[in-house]
């Protein structure tokens, strides 16, 4: 089974129009949208969700007003700063403890240290996972709730949904669509995955979060590829990322041209490929088939 | 004064309204400081250009075994909420780049066997840069957890310049670390589906941590009207629009300034500065 990963660092560069692409010209695969803070791709995948399923992330903490003596001592011991106090009435002069559960990490340190038992720590539904159908296969995508920091372990959760899928139905490939960054829900939706799609677009600040994506997935010893999306806009941006490619030893497997349809296609909620048949959408089918023998040649 | 840019879709035009924006307030004579808090893919200095005066490292405290102390308990592990310790065989084993830094293992080892030693999380560096005070948090590659940056970041702020927070895009944890508390987030979206879909979530996020805030549409002609309804709709102020600009996407691609492709941008941004200014005063 090949896991094809796609990320872009920023954004802005096209990554998910492309993931949509590629979806409508592969067979037999496993759509995930790793992006759990902003899922896109289901907005041109035209899905149904098939089943949705509550995402239990980690614990939080929070005072028991009725137990608590406001002694303080949970404050000294939180290293988050989320353990808040403030003055409660107007005359007298009272200390009330209270949680931030924004900056709560949900570590449990405080409530070992609560004298008077007064500090609950239970898990928390911190989002939803959904599988849906699409014309195209099954999709895995979630929806991370606000302020919630188990990117992570979201991400780690639908490519396990993924695989199960993929077994379940017989098919071979699963195609991911990354989210922005390098950090953590980056390093989950990455670690272990057979192939890196870099998605690019010759500007400053694409080629600067390229170099570090790059050193991600040659730290992680992943495979990698890279696209240059909107190549024409400025060609010696896109020359100096084919030298920067060719010193790392990394293949370029797709150049594709500025092409206005590809927002009108975003607003049509479909992918590029069904909406024409030339200019970016012919360069995205060499991409495909330039990745397809990528596929094969690192097994 | 702190103002925060944000946006739920990366590459909508934040740091261009954020790098920007920080000039045009110090060309009306204002100290102004701009942090970037993109620390996973910082690009504010691609535009602002800063002399770098000062660099440093930015720590988290990570636990380390006295083996000679520890008898194999397990209570460390026991303790830790993120699986980032456990006993193996006859070790115990500390997996750094899981670890949040809490201090729960140190402080349930019966043996006093955990010590705590500092690891290098990323860099943060601070300068000058046309006008601008600039400041820089950038993760290491390969690291996994960001906030402790921010925040390191946040601390070195002068409360009495005017304050521009260039934060990460989403609406989890990292990005409610660069803007909680500021006085004012601009969300920068774009009016296509999915810089609308991302838009409703980050309006989300705003509502759910309770910061005044106000939308800037980018690229205002390349979509439709939903944006704008959305915004009618949910009576959400969207503060200036910005026509595409073939200019500014060119300016933009080579590392340079909205400000220098039209002088009339520095004006509306001041205004759009003004604007703010007055709404977090009242
Ligand atoms: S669980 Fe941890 S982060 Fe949350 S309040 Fe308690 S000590 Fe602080
Ligand atoms: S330690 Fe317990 S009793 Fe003391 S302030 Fe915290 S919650 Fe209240
Ligand atoms: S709690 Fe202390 S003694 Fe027990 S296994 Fe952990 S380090 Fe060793
Ligand atoms: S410091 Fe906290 S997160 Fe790190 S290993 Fe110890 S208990 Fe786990």
């Amino acid at each position: 089974m090949m896991e094809l990963v796609v990320i872009s660092g920023k954004g802005g560069t096209g990554k998910t129009s492309m993931v949509g692409s590629l979806a409508s010209l592969s067979r037999d695969k496993v759509l995930v949208d790793c992006d759990v803070d902003a899922a896109d791709l289901h907005l041109i995948l035209q899905n149904k969700v098939q089943k949705t399923t509550e995402f239990i992330g980690g614990k939080q903490a929070s005072i028991d007003e009725d137990k608590c003596t406001n002694c303080g001592i949970c404050q000294d011991y939180c290293r988050f700063d989320a353990i808040k106090n403030e003055s409660q009435s107007d005359n007298e002069y009272k200390e009330r403890y209270w949680i931030d559960k924004h900056a709560c990490d949900g570590c449990g340190v405080c409530v070992r240290h609560c004298p008077e038992d007064a500090i609950d720590f239970k898990e928390v539904v911190s989002g939803e996972w959904y599988i849906s159908d699409t014309p195209y296969g099954p999709l895995a995508h979630a929806r991370l709730g606000i302020a919630q920091a188990n990117s992570g372990k979201l991400v780690s959760e639908l490519r396990q949904q993924a695989k199960q899928l993929a077994d379940q139905r017989g098919l071979d490939l699963i195609l991911i669509d990354g989210p922005p960054g390098i950090g953590c829900p980056v390093i989950a939706s990455i670690t272990g995955v057979g192939y890196v799609l870099i998605v690019t677009e010759p500007s400053m600040s694409a080629l600067h979060d390229m170099e570090r994506l790059l050193k991600l997935t040659v730290h992680f010893r992943i495979p990698t590829g890279i696209c240059i999306n909107k190549y024409d806009i400025n060609l010696a941006l896109t020359a100096r990322i084919e030298d920067f490619a060719k010193e790392q030893n990394v293949k370029i497997l797709g150049r594709i041209p500025f092409d206005p349809t590809v927002t009108k296609a975003q607003m049509a909620g479909t992918s590029i490929i069904e909406h024409n048949d030339n200019g970016a959408s012919n360069s995205i089918k060499k991409l495909w088939s330039n990745l397809n023998a990528e596929f094969k040649e690192k097994g | 004064m702190e103002i925060s840019i944000a946006s739920g879709k990366g590459g909508t035009g934040k740091t261009t309204i954020a790098t920007n924006l920080a000039v045009a307030i110090a060309k009306m004579g204002k100290k102004v400081s701009y942090l970037d808090c993109d620390v996973e893919e910082p690009n504010g200095s691609i535009f602002l250009k800063p002399k770098i005066t000062e660099k440093f490292d930015v720590t988290v405290l990570i636990p380390r075994v006295i083996h000679d102390k520890c008898n194999l308990c397990g209570e460390c592990s026991a303790a830790c909420e993120y699986n980032a310790i456990a006993v193996l065989g006859k070790t115990v084993e500390v997996f750094d780049s899981l670890c949040h830094s809490c201090g729960g293992c140190l402080d349930v080892c019966p043996e006093d066997a955990i010590e705590e030693i500092p690891r290098t999380i990323g860099t943060i560096s601070h300068g000058d840069g046309m006008g601008v005070k600039f400041y820089e948090g950038r993760l290491n590659v390969g690291e996994a957890i960001s906030p402790p940056i921010t925040k390191e970041l946040r601390k070195l702020v002068n409360k009495s310049n005017v304050t521009i927070i260039d934060a990460p895009p989403g609406t989890s944890c990292p990005v409610i670390e660069a803007i909680n508390g500021t006085n004012f987030v601009i969300l920068v979206t774009e009016p296509t589906p999915f810089g609308l879909n991302d838009l409703k979530l980050a309006v989300g996020m705003m509502r759910e941590i309770d910061l005044p805030f106000g939308v800037v549409i980018n690229r205002s002609d390349i979509g439709d009207n939903r944006t704008d309804e959305y915004c009618h709709d949910e009576k959400i102020d969207i503060l200036m629009k910005i026509p595409f600009d073939r200019k500014i996407a060119e300016a933009y691609s080579q590392g340079d300034m909205m400000l220098d492709v039209d002088s009339k941008y520095e004006k509306s941004l001041y205004e759009l500065y003004q604007n703010i200014a007055n709404r977090a005063l009242s």
